[in-house]
């Protein structure tokens, strides 16, 4: 199976433009200059919509499985915590960069949101939880938010008199830019609760730490 | 032999290494971790061929493994909270031994 495989990469032509032809064509419609981020939101949107629509599946299926299961955890040494203290605001910036950044650039929703990710896995990781405080609607929402935000997008496009996901070219950037600074909030937040994998338990303490911790 | 096609080809070893593993291998774990190193190759690929023009690579499999990886992640994510429950279920994170007689 692998030398068929293999037989069949070789035989395909050494140069074939693909689809880079058409994307530079129509690259001043998408309101964005990189081409990946304009495929990403605007030519293949439907594909992206999915694709967030199967994180929040998993998320899903991941909280309907049960609450947070029950960790022994050590109490962070203070080299974690004050790297943590250090790190999440640089974290954050990185994201929100990256975000503004795709537009022109390498960068974009899915890699803001994982950077954010990685923020919210070091908090995590330091003994940082969901609090009551947003374990309830205001984290459900973020997680929603970007999946709403685009679907919200297609349909007021379509009730402008376009089609669904037809950003017109005057708007495109600013729309683009919404839905995903949307999309990268909802990617970060469902990847750190998809890291606690279950339901936050909404007993503990807005962002408690361990016991040791508060001593200090 | 370009470039593009070395890497095709280490895609696709990385894919046939990971399917062998996916079947060898009992611990769900295991399994776990055999599709992503199968999804990486797949990814490696993608990104490979798209690389086979005459200035910038082919943004649109670019999106689609950029897009691909998160989804891969939160899918991982998901066997292994499933795997996880398995076990706090009392089962074992590990099928059982075929019987040959």
């Amino acid at each position: 199976m692998g030398a068929g495989l293999a037989y069949a990469v070789l035989k395909l032509p050494a140069e074939a433009p693909g689809l880079s032809k058409t994307v530079a064509d129509n690259i001043d419609m998408s309101g964005v200059d990189n081409p990946v981020t304009a495929v990403v939101v605007n030519f293949r949107g439907y594909d992206t919509l999915l694709e967030m629509a199967v994180l929040l599946l998993a998320l899903l299926v991941v909280w309907s499985l049960g609450s947070e299961p029950q960790r022994r955890e050590l109490a962070p040494g203070e080299v974690l915590v004050y790297l943590t203290g250090l790190l999440v605001p640089l974290l954050i910036l990185v994201a929100g960069y990256l975000l503004w950044v795709g537009a022109v650039a390498p960068g974009g929703a899915f890699q803001a949101g994982s950077v954010l990710a990685a923020a919210g896995l070091l908090l995590v990781l330091s003994g940082w939880r969901f609090g009551a405080r947003f374990s309830g609607l205001s984290l459900r929402i973020t997680v929603v938010g970007g999946l709403a935000v685009f679907v919200l997008a297609g349909l007021a496009m379509m009730l402008h008199g376009g089609r669904f996901l037809e950003y017109p070219i005057a708007y495109a950037g600013a729309l683009i830019l919404v839905i995903e600074a949307a999309a990268t909030l909802s990617i970060g937040l469902i990847l750190v609760a998809l890291f606690l994998g279950g339901r936050p338990s909404p007993d503990q303490s807005p962002g408690s730490r361990p016991e040791s911790r508060a001593e200090k | 032999m370009t470039t593009a096609f070395f890497y095709a080809l280490t895609g696709i070893a990385l894919f046939i290494l990971g399917l062998y593993a996916l079947i060898i291998q009992l611990h769900l774990l295991r399994k776990i971790l055999a599709i992503n190193v199968m999804g990486s190759g797949v990814f490696l690929l993608l990104i490979a061929l798209a690389t086979r023009t005459q200035s910038t690579p082919d943004p649109v499999p670019q999106a689609m493994v950029i897009t691909g990886i998160v989804v891969a992640v939160s899918a991982t994510a998901l066997a292994l909270v499933l795997m996880r429950r398995l076990l706090d279920a009392g089962g074992k994170a590990k099928l059982p031994e075929e019987k040959t007689d």
